[in-house]
């Protein structure tokens, strides 16, 4: 029988990978919005999952809005790397370092 | 009862209207040309806005307790228009100066605004989320408005990847607050937590709630953006990002610790006040070395912040208010320190160098002692008015018997005295070598010398601050 607490696992584990993508990274800033993405996701399945547990809807509506600001977060994140790109020339995170200090 | 709801949050609709009707606009028409007066008009809406919501009485909740707009939601909305106003006016010269004169940049500012009202104002977690957003995405766009520009893309870029990153550990939180309180709303959250013993899980969701909050006011050990997004944004977006955003976080900070989290005080008063003193300490180390005036900057407002914090920290109606009237004083010395900061250039090339100031005093005796008294009022020296916002926060850590927090934060305002102490000398003793030598519009000026002359005959009685704060205060914290 998969519980609430399966759920929750699954969504803890993909919102910790999610985050030592961020940190750990060192290639390619295209992979911080992969894992970005996956973080939100992680946070969706949360919602799902309490919703359906707790018999509320409320959760699912705030998944639909979590989706779309997503959606709308991609899109200006690689906007602003597509600018950088054409400064910088690269995208490797090692390379993201004019500013230091 | 549709009447009633839309009239509560009809400011931010109209705002919203405004910017959508703007961009319409100017993309059908001549585009750029129009900027400046858009920037003209949106600064004068702002203002209207800002007048209209400070006179009318405060409207209750609307949407099912979504939105609320009591005293607190009031004070804080017109103190981020009229910053966002002043900001908008006073970079004008300067986006011109740098061809950076886009109609998107007062709309995207507008935009952001709006989302900054609804940060304040939310009831609800949903609202709160989508508030943020809002500013949010807003403010990723124009930290990279010169985007030919390396330093400025990458001011973006770092943004935008801390500022998702936060919004998911926040998103985190609402999730676990969600499922151990089965509300999202902030009267049935404070409801299941009372009397200190709440279950794990919300306890969990409370911390990564102040994780992701603490990333939006930059307070340590969340500030690693601070300097870079500081640094390498367009200099009117970074005194923008010094003021109203902050305000607006700190609302928002201070809506979820109190309206939702009120019943368990003593969970989060520590997480509070250990963030207080790290910004503090940190602000207050780590900006000894800086060179650049806009990073020296951003490590004061993170300073600051943890000041307000501490404010917060309190748990108290007397610590949201020195809260407030702490940050309604530092929005003003910051807009007059940016002020300054907007017009140095030497040889008409721009420059953030600090050591450019020396001898400036023999210049610009006016200007040098304009930026002495926000240099004295920044550090916190009496009789500034700086110092009476420190005072009041100090006070309410006090009476909350956070005695070890005053003591500390005494002790970081010393450390901190220095690096302003230092700017002063530098333009009063220091040897001349390159000094900056660029004339300033007649805006900046009256920005500089206003926020001056209020750091000193405020002191009087503080334009009556302190009692629209405490109003404020004792709406949100009962």
């Amino acid at each position: 029988m998969i519980g609430l607490e399966h759920y929750l696992t699954v969504a803890a584990a993909l919102f910790v990978i999610g985050i030592f993508g961020i940190f750990l990274n060192r290639k390619n800033v295209i992979i911080i919005l992969m894992s970005i993405e996956l973080m939100l996701l992680a946070v969706n399945i949360n919602f799902v999952a309490f919703s359906g547990f707790l018999g509320d809807l409320t959760g699912q509506v705030f998944t639909l809005f979590v989706l779309t600001v997503a959606a709308a977060e991609a899109a200006i994140g690689l906007a602003i790397l597509v600018c950088f790109f054409r400064n910088r020339g690269t995208i490797d995170v090692e390379d993201v370092n004019v500013m230091k200090g | 009862m549709v009447a009633s709801d839309l009239n509560i949050i009809l400011p931010e609709i109209l705002l919203a209207l405004f910017s959508m009707a703007a961009l319409l606009g100017a993309v059908y028409t001549s585009k750029d040309a129009l900027a400046r007066p858009l920037v003209w008009l949106t600064a004068a809406v702002l203002t209207l806005v800002a007048i209209w919501i400070a006179l009318a009485s405060p409207g209750g909740t609307g949407f099912d307790g979504m939105i609320v707009k009591d005293g607190f939601a009031q004070f804080a909305q017109v103190t981020i228009l009229l910053s966002a106003a002043v900001v908008l006016i006073m970079g004008q010269d300067y986006m011109e100066r740098t061809g950076l004169m886009k109609f998107e940049y007062p709309i995207l500012i507008t935009l952001a605004s709006i989302g900054m009202m609804v940060m304040v104002s939310s009831g609800n977690l949903l609202t709160l989320y989508m508030g943020l957003e809002l500013q949010s995405l807003s403010l990723y766009v124009v930290a990279s408005l010169r985007r030919d520009n390396v330093k400025s893309t990458e001011a973006g870029l770092k943004y935008f990847v801390l500022g998702a990153l936060s919004s998911g550990l926040l998103l985190y939180g609402i999730s676990l607050t969600y499922g151990y309180t089965g509300t999202t709303d902030f009267a049935g959250v404070i409801a299941a937590a009372q009397d200190g013993e709440i279950p794990i899980g919300l306890l969990f969701g409370l911390v990564f709630m102040i994780s992701g909050l603490a990333f939006k006011v930059s307070a340590a050990p969340f500030h690693m953006w601070t300097p870079d997004v500081y640094e390498g944004s367009p200099t009117p977006v970074t005194a923008f990002f010094a003021t109203a955003p902050k305000v607006a976080a700190m609302g928002m900070f201070a809506r979820v610790v109190h309206d939702a989290f009120g019943g368990v005080v003593g969970d989060w008063q520590q997480i509070v006040a250990l963030l207080s003193v790290l910004s503090m300490f940190l602000g207050a180390v780590a900006a000894i070395g800086q060179r650049d005036i806009k990073r020296l900057m951003a490590y004061s407002s993170i300073a600051h912040m943890g000041y307000a914090l501490m404010g917060l920290a309190a748990g108290t109606a007397g610590g949201v208010e020195a809260m407030l009237l702490y940050m309604a004083i530092y929005v003003v010395m910051n807009i007059g320190t940016f002020a300054f900061i907007l017009s140095m250039s030497r040889d008409g090339v721009e420059t953030t160098d600090i050591a450019s100031l020396k001898q400036f005093s023999d210049k610009q005796p006016g200007k040098a002692l304009a930026l002495l008294v926000l240099m004295f009022s920044l550090a916190g020296i009496p009789p500034m008015l700086g110092f009476f916002a420190k005072l009041a926060v100090l006070q309410a850590a006090v009476d909350a018997g956070l005695v070890w927090l005053a003591v500390l934060g005494v002790i970081a305002s010393v450390i901190g005295a220095f690096y302003y102490l230092r700017i002063v000398y530098f333009m009063y003793f220091g040897e001349a070598e390159d000094t900056v030598d660029g004339d300033m519009p007649a805006v900046q000026w009256v920005a500089l010398s206003g926020a001056a002359i209020i750091m000193v005959i405020g002191i009087v009685n503080l334009f009556g601050l302190e009692g629209i704060a405490a109003a404020a205060a004792a709406t949100l914290v009962n």
